[in-house]
């Protein structure tokens, strides 16, 4: 057992600082800021501009990727590493559509030709895609979606409606799961995975507005699109195990360790600065042992995360442990934005960056702290609601 | 980065767990808890002869020369066996103290003995009123002529009935409470002014009320520096600490895994019980919480506990945290046995209480969230860069 940095860590990791110090931008870091803090919607140059940056160095914006497909392939370590420093220096995160999405998918089940489209827009991120899999009637119940493509020469014709995609209001392209044969005997079998143009004609996105005003998720029609043929990863009806691959691929990062320390952190700066019966928030009891159970679940975490990594570089393969990570990450992203909004008492309620309020009022680090609590009741529903997970242990682990 | 064990830590695990499963199956275990000693001398031989009682110790004086993660995998295994000997009071507390403490005559006089399995030790150091704050010492000791006369009470000594020597803490300067002024005493446990009251506790291990009066110890047997010994059993109880946690995380992967197979076998209405999905996230909950302690173990075995700074706050970010898995996870066994969770003739409830137990060994939740806050929350260390040193 040793967890200790290596020299060649140490190296890495100042690398890593050196880089983001000069490279970071400030303009995007004042722009964001300003935004979140209004609770305005960040634009796709916001979004993506971080990711060009990094895809033009080593591969950077793919820290998994195989160095074969331009990506930086960082060990497990490095990996770690690398999220700690950008978290801290509060990089903007890397919309994780393309490169822990469809990338490794086109990567492992793509042909040549699909990863010469593709793969280099996703690590440049000059390409922005987002992803087609819940739809109205099919949220936990994902094999029961409806969006049929039915073959006509060489196209697949696409008709449906695909619900809560992400960020489909900058997206250039959809990776998007459909059914190509109704008959099959189980949902699952007649599932195929389609990679959809979103100029194609038919496609319509349509915002759905969040309780906190945010404008994250979309409605996404299709109708009669033609999709051509050649768009089709792996076999057909086979689109099933891509997905499940896709969702247990990609884990690393998943639980957010490294974003919620540094907010932490922050709500700990908030409570030295708010006063509660005439003392620092921080000198309360109650508060003082809501920060410190946060920060114990917290440090577990960051180990069983660390003991998924180890596992997975021996080769070992992430597996359903991985719900682990997902439900207690969600969990206490959870604990600590309700912890922020708590902290600032009354000021949790001024809701900024509407028609109606333009200006700032407040402390300047209590602004949009009640919205990012409210937006953040997603985390415990999307990807697999924490319900969903805990079915998938008990079947996949505990073999119930 | 790996979490792996070393060659020689998977021989060593794979030694204690031979150990536990050919001596140690259920009925050996009840036959030794209800013996008069409460502990079996021949477990006590072969732990010598297998190199157990050695792990720790430095190899000057015929030890392995062990770390933290040696122990912790030597107290996973008796944990899952709810192994009863008494290991952790001898080998790691009053042990740790006098490889911390002694003077190379007293070093060379007692630790070989105790790897060769013929010296028992304990330590005393609670006393009723001190809960379990280390400095919290009213057994005064007196200087008279060549010896110290040691008059007190000590509470809740572990294995002091097996011993043949225990450590005593006791003021010899100072207030009740200060942290300077405490000093420790070897004293043969048969001396005059040394009286043991015997008994055992709930979890069927053996522990003692020592009272002390008019104890005459002379002054070659005292274990380090006179009124200097807090911060030596504050470090040798943060070890002894990660040991308990040890213990408690094997014993949470028999509660756990025990529970899971229960649960497949026990059938009410016509169909097993995990079929039931409130049954399988309670399950599923309590994997969780069994691989949460797991890895905050593993935060503080891999830590650099010669930081002492950093060894408080690891150690009490794990007592604390794994106190509160012992807590659910121990409770959802029970109540998923039912009936079967409840009686005395079925090993689940002996796992519980053991557990239980050790959330309240060297203090329990509250006790080490209020210390880490402490220490977390007044500037002395920054978790932030703690961590990031001592993790890859």
């Amino acid at each position: 057992m040793d967890t200790a940095f290596s020299n060649e860590d140490l190296k890495f990791q100042s690398e890593i600082r050196d880089f983001i110090k000069a490279n970071y931008p400030q303009e995007l870091r004042d722009s964001i800021n300003s935004k979140r803090k209004l609770g305005k919607e960040l634009s796709r140059e916001d979004l993506t501009a971080w990711h060009k940056i990094l895809g033009k160095h080593n591969g950077w914006s793919a820290p998994s990727w195989p160095k074969q497909y331009g990506g930086a392939e960082f060990t497990p370590t490095q990996k770690y590493i690398f999220e700690q420093e950008c978290a801290k220096a509060e990089c903007q995160y890397i919309m994780p559509f393309g490169i822990n999405m469809v990338g490794p998918v086109i990567y492992t089940f793509g042909n040549e030709e699909q990863k010469a489209q593709h793969l280099p827009g996703i690590l440049s991120g000059e390409v922005f895609w987002c992803q087609g899999y819940s739809e109205p009637g099919s949220g936990s119940d994902l094999a029961s979606l409806k969006t049929s493509a039915v073959k006509e020469g060489d196209h697949y014709v696409v008709n449906g409606q695909k619900t809560w995609t992400t960020m489909a209001q900058y997206a250039d392209w959809i990776f998007c799961l459909v059914r190509t044969n109704p008959d099959a005997e189980k949902p699952q079998q007649g599932i195929s995975f389609l990679l959809i143009d979103m100029k194609t004609p038919g496609v319509t996105v349509r915002p759905i507005k969040l309780m906190d005003g945010s404008h994250e998720v979309n409605e996404t029609w299709f109708d009669n699109v033609k999709v051509p043929v050649e768009n089709l990863i792996g076999q057909e009806n086979m689109g099933w195990t891509y997905a499940k691959f896709l969702l247990a691929h990609e884990r690393s990062g998943i639980a957010g360790v490294a974003r919620s320390k540094k907010a932490i952190e922050r709500i700990k700066q908030i409570a030295s600065s708010e006063m509660s019966y005439g003392e620092p928030l921080i000198q309360d009891p109650a508060f003082k042992a809501k920060i410190a159970a946060a920060e114990l679940e917290l440090s577990a975490l960051e180990y069983t995360e660390l003991r998924t990594l180890a596992k997975d570089s021996a080769g070992k393969g992430p597996g359903p442990e991985s719900s682990l990570l997902k439900i207690k990450g969600t969990d206490i992203q959870q604990a600590v934005t309700e912890l922020a909004m708590e902290a600032v008492g009354y000021y949790a309620n001024p809701h900024l960056g509407t028609t109606l309020s333009n200006e700032y009022v407040g402390p300047d680090y209590a602004t949009n702290l009640s919205g990012t609590y409210f937006n953040f009741r997603k985390a415990s529903i999307y990807g697999g609601s924490n319900e969903i997970q805990r079915n998938i242990i008990a079947k996949m682990v505990l073999g119930l | 980065m790996n979490f792996d064990y070393t060659e020689e830590q998977t021989l060593l695990d794979n030694m204690v767990t031979s150990f536990v499963r050919d001596n140690y199956d259920w009925d050996a275990r009840c036959n030794i808890v209800k013996s008069e000693e409460g502990w079996k001398e021949e477990n006590w031989k072969q732990f010598a002869e297998l190199g157990l009682l050695g792990v720790p110790f430095d190899e000057a004086y015929g030890g392995l020369g062990g770390k933290s993660a040696d122990l912790m995998i030597v107290m996973e295994q008796f944990g899952k066996g709810l192994v009863v000997e008494p290991y952790l009071p001898t080998v790691i507390l009053a042990g740790g103290l006098i490889s911390k403490l002694g003077s190379e005559k007293q070093k060379n006089s007692i630790i070989p003995e105790i790897i060769s399995g013929n010296v028992r030790c304990a330590f005393a150091y609670a006393e009723p009123q001190s809960r379990f704050d280390l400095n919290d010492v009213k057994t005064s000791a007196v200087i008279n002529g060549d010896d110290y006369v040691l008059n007190g009470f000590k509470s809740v000594v572990f294995g002091a009935g097996m011993a043949s020597h225990i450590i005593i803490s006791a003021r010899t300067e100072g207030e009740q409470r200060s942290e300077s002024g405490i000093t420790l005493f070897i004293v043969d446990t048969k001396s005059e002014g040394l009286t043991l009251q015997n008994y055992p506790t709930i979890d069927e291990y053996r522990a003692s009320e020592v009272i002390i009066e008019n104890l005459k110890v002379s002054k070659d047997n005292v274990l380090g520096k006179v009124n200097m010994a807090y911060d030596a059993i504050e470090e040798i109880v943060d070890i002894s600490t990660i040991a308990a946690c040890s213990e408690a995380v094997g014993i949470l992967q028999v509660l756990k895994d025990s529970t899971t197979e229960y649960c497949k076998n026990r059938k009410q209405f016509g169909q097993s019980i995990a079929k039931n999905q409130v049954i399988q996230h309670r399950l599923v909950d309590m994997m969780i919480e069994y691989e949460q302690a797991k890895s905050i173990l593993y935060m503080a075995v891999t830590a650099d506990l010669s930081n002492s700074d950093e060894r408080r706050k690891v150690v009490s970010a794990a007592k604390a945290r794994i106190g509160k898995a012992i807590k659910f996870v121990g409770e959802s066994a029970i109540q998923l046995h039912g009936g079967m969770g409840v009686v005395d003739e079925y090993m689940v409830s002996h796992y519980f209480k053991r557990a239980t137990m050790i959330g309240v060994l060297f203090g329990n939740t509250d006790y080490h969230m209020k210390r880490y806050t402490t220490l977390t929350q007044s500037g002395i260390s920054s978790t932030d860069e703690a961590i990031s040193v001592s993790v890859t």
